[in-house]
């Protein structure tokens, strides 16, 4: 069987449990792609070819045994490289952590592997996940496989173009500000953020706390539900991690749609949105009206406020979360000066990019003596604000449907120089972590030039089984098709 | 209050980042357009409104004060730049 690495993890699920296929198979396929792919996508840091083999045939023996396994064992799963991986490198896309050995694994790896899942691979991000591009990787940007001119969106592109080109079955991603949603949507695959707090943050490389969340990337939305299934729930090392019950997703995909209350905010139906998004919108909702969902433009009239907003807060806990890089107990130290001070400078002058040197001085200043009031104490107020709007519509409302990027993928390079622009393109996104809420990417059509537009749905807190029957709906009725990328 | 001067020299201090003198100028004049656009957020009245620390519902959240095992000194100091026994070790930090 030439084709495994195309088929999904609830395909590989049943194959398995038929013993029509084994684990090693899969992996043999799956690396076996990898190696023919990856020099033109770069969608992976590192490739864990002989430890996913040995732990393949483990899981096969344990299952000819007669042992019972759970749904995803035997399966394989890429991370990205911001969760650490026990004796795996984990670099966060940087320099300064380019040479990092994790001397424990994160919570979401305990899970995966408790599930009998297989890490593959460590995947390609922008670096220390600031960016929405996967170009300031140090690693070197990596390609979205529909056209290998343009970015696969960021900070998740290599997670999202791994499982676009079948480079991966499934992958975890982190969403800070969309990071897993927008490349999901340059890529064509599915992408979920969840409620904040539903996942464990325990070794996942911190970036903006109070915003940061692991997700999936996923081929169809049925992965993305089993998925979360095994990486939710309540963790004590997280001290914000929530002790809510663990929902049957899985269970929910069946639940009809009849019924239900979408929102559109008219804030990003107008200016600063392009057409053909807008218009995919306004088709998503007319299919899900035909469904008997009932559509309604509803305001988030703080909208025009939630870049700087995000920026601020991001940029001032970055540059507390990033003051850690030092030299002193492990990564990158710059060559020996006659002082700590000197070598703190340069430690950090060299082994950051400059995308995140710039986020941890503008960080810097909006924590600054005679400017925290005007400035983060003041975005702080304003997300109050933010989570005010959503508490309004979602009394009103299940889910709200809205696009994931303003723009389609851009060329790479094309913004680099220009920092802000590429701030402003994350509008639609950033909403769901001021407010904490769930976000998930469903690819629904192809825009003129051939790149895939996604769609995002939101929900209130904890309600990701809703987000799954939207998302489901819309994916049966898009008629989307991954396309093969060779 | 109109938009504020970025001191780049002063905030690299701050943020013990080493600059080159392009960077130190590239920096400032994008920094400076980005604080520009921010100005917009002093538009929106937030009068009496609370701050959002956190997202979740959550207040001081402890553990049992128990010990349990931790990572080993010699797994800590796998990934040090530099040690010397037990020790990581750094230049002076006085002179």
């Amino acid at each position: 069987m030439n084709d495994i690495y195309r088929c999904t993890a609830h395909e590989l699920q049943v194959l398995l449990q038929r013993r029509e296929i084994t684990s090693e198979e899969i992996v043999d396929s799956l690396l076996s792609r990898i190696a023919n792919v990856d020099k033109e996508i770069n969608a992976y840091i590192s490739v864990m070819n002989e430890a996913a083999l040995k732990r393949a045939r483990e899981i096969d023996k344990r299952r000819t045994n007669g042992e019972k396994l759970g749904p995803l064992a035997g399966i394989p799963i890429a991370v990205k490289d911001n969760m650490c991986t026990n004796g795996v490198t984990t670099t966060a896309g940087s320099k300064m952590l380019s040479n990092f050995i994790p001397p424990y694994n994160a919570y979401v790896v305990e899970r995966i592997i408790d599930a009998g899942m297989i890490i593959i691979g460590k995947t390609n991000m922008d670096e220390f996940a600031m960016g929405s591009s996967t170009e300031t990787s140090y690693f070197g940007p990596t390609k979205n496989p529909w056209d290998l001119s343009k970015v696969p969106g960021g900070t998740s592109g290599g997670s999202a173009a791994a499982v676009a080109s079948d480079e991966a079955i499934i992958a975890l991603g982190s969403d800070t500000g969309g990071s897993i949603r927008q490349p999901a949507s340059f890529c064509g695959v599915v992408g979920l953020k969840p409620t904040y707090g539903r996942v464990s943050r325990y070794g996942l490389i911190s970036y903006v706390s109070s915003f940061d969340q692991i997700g999936i990337l996923s081929k169809d939305v049925m992965d993305c539900a089993v998925m979360l299934r095994v990486i939710a729930g309540y963790d004590e090392r997280d001290s914000t991690s929530v002790p809510m019950p663990v929902a049957d997703y899985i269970k929910s995909l069946q639940d009809e749609v009849r019924g239900l209350k979408v929102g559109v905010p008219v804030e990003y139906l107008g200016q600063g949105i392009e057409p053909e998004v807008r218009v995919a919108v306004e088709q998503a909702a007319r299919m899900l009206m035909d469904g008997g969902v009932i559509c309604e433009e509803v305001s988030l009239p703080t909208t025009e406020y939630v870049i700087p907003t995000y920026y601020i807060i991001a940029t001032s806990e970055a540059s507390a979360n990033l003051a850690r890089y030092d030299g002193v107990k492990y990564g990158f130290r710059s060559i020996a000066k006659d002082s700590m001070w000197e070598i703190l400078e340069t430690t950090r002058g060299e082994g950051f990019g400059s995308e995140v040197r710039r986020r941890i001085i503008l960080g810097a200043f909006a924590l600054s003596a005679g400017y925290y009031d005007a400035y983060y104490l003041k975005a702080q107020k304003v997300r109050t604000l933010i989570r005010n709007d959503y508490e309004k519509v979602f009394s009103k409302c299940d889910a709200l449907l809205m696009p994931v990027s303003p723009i389609p993928p851009f060329n790479l390079g094309e913004k680099l120089d220009d920092p802000l622009k590429m701030y402003l393109a994350d509008v639609c996104t950033v909403t769901a972590n001021l407010a904490g809420v769930p976000g998930i990417n469903v690819p629904f059509r192809l825009d003129s030039n051939g790149l895939p537009i996604g769609l995002q749905l939101q929900g209130p807190p904890f309600s990701e089984e809703v987000l799954f029957r939207l998302a489901t709906a819309i994916e049966r009725q898009s008629g989307f098709k991954r396309q093969l990328f060779s | 209050m109109p938009t504020p001067l970025i001191d780049i020299d002063h905030l690299a201090r701050l943020a013990r980042i080493k600059l080159t003198k392009e960077e130190l100028a590239r920096f400032s004049q994008q920094l400076q357009t980005i604080l520009d656009y921010f100005a917009k957020l002093q538009k929106i009245d937030t009068e009496g409104v609370a701050p959002t620390t956190h997202v979740v519902n959550l207040n001081t959240v402890m553990r049992e004060d128990v010990p349990k095992p931790s990572l080993t000194a010699s797994q800590i100091l796998d990934n040090a730049p530099d040690k010397d026994g037990d020790f990581f070790k750094i230049p002076p930090v006085f002179e």
